[in-house]
């Protein structure tokens, strides 16, 4: 069925590349949970650096621009003490024709050791690692609509952090489900964990086709319904382009259907957690009062995305054994 | 120069036969079927014993990138593999650079062919000038340049209106149009089939009222202005349904399908393989057996390979930013025969979705054996059993999700107008 197993894993079961969270099994989602809980305590230290990954050289390869994690990557492989290329690729290489493919083997002759890749092409890390040379390590930070299995990863991290575990969750993921490669890997994190229900809510313009069948979720139209009775709820970025492309009338409206106010929440319960993967449109998505209380854990996904990418970036290198 | 093809097994759908019956040869043309003329004396024999003889293959839409991208692959490479894959006639859209729409483009393409020596090329004209659906293009002239069909080559023409007129002036010369189905604008942007896969991939889906749509429309203007309409490349269920209807009440518009979506599905892009890109997308399983029954019962006239080589840079990048199209001439007819394998199709209507159904739609004098018609034969063995390897393609382009199927049933002698094109050399 899945495609994606052989191609992340090596004959023996170890994490090769880190391109999506389908093909990989509840025993290695679990093993990179842990490993970043081991990493969580490294950033309160004086000194945040252990010496894992010294020698190595972690090339962020961003052909679309992004703050928050290529910022948290670099973190992550700081605190490894690995070496951090940057590479602004909308003013270099392929802005002068450089295929993809060159661009990732001059940097593979320069002896980098593991490329952090988002692109706008659903498939490019996938391309990436089926002709990347050996040894070399990929981690898909977002490809397209396709995956952003560390994002997921933190969402999930975050999760398990305050529930303990994923068994009785019911999570409800709201907003843009088509164009959203966090609420794919996402989903797929949480069925894999073993969470009860995995639910989505949006207009239909922004549910993909055969969802329900396709991802193994529920399907919800109405907020309040899809919000009834959840643990978890994830509110997803609504891109501005969507109402120039007819998905939908207005930012008004949108809110109005679909944002998370301080009443709606009221209704799902104080134990609900709130969650979202930045950034924020402040009364679009949600409402500020929403995003800065006491429910949101907005904030710690991004200070604990920095522990999961550590922990990715340490599985990849072979540094699973030793622990933090 | 006079052939006599001895010990074979006959196809020739146009006269019902299917049977051990000999060929004779002279001057171009077929001479007798079965006993030879009175004081035939063939200069030379062909043993075809355990093989079968049919028509040559008449493929309605193959790509030869000439004029216009002779870096991926040219006139003379591709007519060799059409050549090695039985074909003898085919039918070259008119999404050339420059666009078939000048009668010396038609004439360039035409005088190639004829240097190169190894098919029968037959242009389609541009439908409207440039392929940009604003202008008509001078179809008059197209015609008189040897161009059998007008085309939209894949590009539709996204203004109504302008495609009506077109429609209507074509009609004035009595000239087929060939249109793909496909609304520009629900197209745009995608790269898949709007369904689980892409869902699961992130693909940007292309949904399928993409095709109904574009159906519906050229099914009205057919109507309305009696322009002879030909569809290429079916895709969908719904659009069978629909093209089911269209018959119905304008029992002359034909339609073709391309082989691989007789083959693939949807779930032949897991893992984003990029030679499972081609347009119109692979859809579900359901689909692919809709067009099977819709070929098995004739409501699809032709089976064409839809052959579009690719240089390997065009394959080499993220699945949407890589070039749609498969390179198709030499597994067209081992295709067709795992479709009789499958039980869908008898092999004698297998050969006849290949040869008599395409002639049918083009009103061409081929693709039967007759006395009198031009000696287009195909010669193949059906049990040769063989693994498709890049090494094996004479096609420049090695772009097939075939590579490492088991096929059965080659080629083993192609002769265009009496002429061998092609024989497989001896292993």
């Amino acid at each position: 069925m899945t495609p994606f197993g052989p191609i992340q894993r090596d004959p023996e079961g170890r994490l090769r590349h880190f391109l999506s969270i389908e093909g990989l099994d509840r025993a290695l989602l679990t093993r990179i949970l842990d490993l970043a809980e081991g990493f969580a305590g490294v950033g309160e230290r004086l000194i945040k650096k252990v010496p894992l990954c010294r020698g190595h050289t972690v090339a962020n390869l961003f052909f679309e621009t992004s703050t928050r994690t290529r910022t948290t990557f670099e973190l992550a492989a700081k605190r490894l003490s690995a070496d951090v290329l940057n590479l602004n690729i909308g003013a270099s290489a392929t802005a002068k024709g450089e295929t993809l493919l060159d661009t990732l083997r001059n940097l593979e002759a320069m002896q980098c050791d593991l490329f952090v890749v988002r692109h706008q092409a659903s498939g490019t890390a996938h391309f990436l690692a089926q002709h990347s040379a050996p040894g070399v390590r990929i981690v898909n930070a977002g490809d397209g609509r396709h995956a952003h299995p560390t994002q997921a990863m933190l969402d999930m991290f975050t999760i398990r952090r305050h529930r303990g575990g994923f068994a009785d969750l019911r999570v409800a993921i709201v907003g843009d489900i088509l164009h959203s490669r966090v609420a794919r890997s996402q989903i797929h994190a949480l069925n894999v964990l073993g969470a009860r229900e995995v639910r989505v809510v949006g207009p239909r313009t922004l549910i993909p086709t055969e969802a329900a069948a396709a991802l193994g979720v529920r399907v919800f139209h109405d907020l309040a319904a899809g919000l009834d009775g959840v643990d978890v709820v994830i509110m997803l970025r609504l891109q501005r382009e969507r109402m120039a492309g007819a998905l939908l009338p207005s930012e008004r409206e949108y809110y109005q259907r679909w944002g998370l106010t301080p009443e709606r929440l009221a209704a799902v319960g104080e134990g609900a957690l709130v969650m979202h993967p930045g950034p924020i449109n402040r009364g679009v998505e949600m409402a500020s009062e929403v995003a800065d209380g006491p429910q949101s854990v907005i904030l710690e996904q991004v200070r604990l995305g920095i522990a999961v990418r550590m922990a990715v970036i340490a599985l990849l290198l072979g540094y699973d054994e030793a622990g933090p | 120069m006079k052939i006599a093809i001895r010990g074979g097994h006959l196809i020739d759908p146009a006269n019902a036969l299917d049977a051990p019956l000999d060929l004779y040869l002279a001057e171009g043309r077929v001479a007798a079927v079965g006993k030879a003329p009175d004081g035939f004396h063939a200069d030379r024999g062909i043993d075809a014993r355990g093989r079968v003889v049919c028509p040559g293959l008449i493929d309605l839409r193959a790509r030869l990138r000439e004029p216009g991208e002779a870096d991926r692959a040219d006139i003379a490479s591709e007519t060799r593999a059409a050549a090695a894959g039985g074909v003898t006639t085919l039918c070259c859209p008119p999404d050339t650079d420059p666009v078939m729409d000048t009668p010396a483009v038609a004439t360039l393409v035409q005088r190639r062919a004829q240097a190169a020596g190894s098919a029968r090329v037959l242009p389609v004209g541009a439908l409207t000038r440039g392929l940009e659906g604003r202008q008509l293009s001078e179809m008059g002239a197209l015609a008189e340049a040897g161009c059998v069909a007008l085309g939209d080559g894949g590009r539709p023409t996204a203004d109504n209106r302008v495609q009506r007129r077109a429609f209507e002036y074509a009609a004035t010369f009595g000239l087929l149009c060939m249109t793909q189905p496909q609304d520009p604008q629900l197209t745009a942007g995608g790269c898949a089939h709007d369904g689980t896969v892409a869902t699961r991939l992130g693909l940007p889906g292309i949904p399928e009222s993409a095709e109904t749509l574009a159906l519906a429309r050229d099914l009205a203007l057919a109507e309305e202005t009696g322009v002879r309409l030909h569809f290429n490349g079916l895709s969908s269920a719904r659009g069978v349904r629909l093209l089911g209807r269209g018959r119905y009440d304008n029992p002359r518009v034909t339609a073709d399908v391309a082989i691989h979506q007789l083959h693939l599905d949807e779930h032949a892009l897991e893992g984003f393989d990029p030679n499972c890109h081609v347009l119109p997308p692979l859809r579900t399983g359901a689909d692919r057996d809709a067009l099977r029954n819709a070929l098995a019962q004739g409501h699809i006239a032709a089976i064409c390979s839809d052959h579009q080589p690719h240089d390997r840079d065009a394959k080499t990048a993220p699945f949407p930013d890589t070039a749609p199209g498969i390179s198709a001439l030499e597994t067209l007819l081992p295709l067709t025969l795992a479709l009789v394998d499958l039980g869908l199709l008898t092999l004698a209507q297998g050969i006849e979705r290949l040869t008599l159904g395409p002639a049918r739609v083009l009103d061409l004098p081929y693709g039967r054996l007759d006395p009198g018609r031009s000696a287009d034969i195909c010669i193949f063995d059906p049990e040769r059993r063989w693994t498709l390897r890049p090494t094996d393609l004479l096609s420049h382009g090695h772009n097939t999700p075939f590579i490492g199927r088991e096929l059965r049933g080659r080629v083993t002698h192609t002769l265009l107008a009496g002429r061998l094109v092609y024989e497989e050399s001896k292993p």
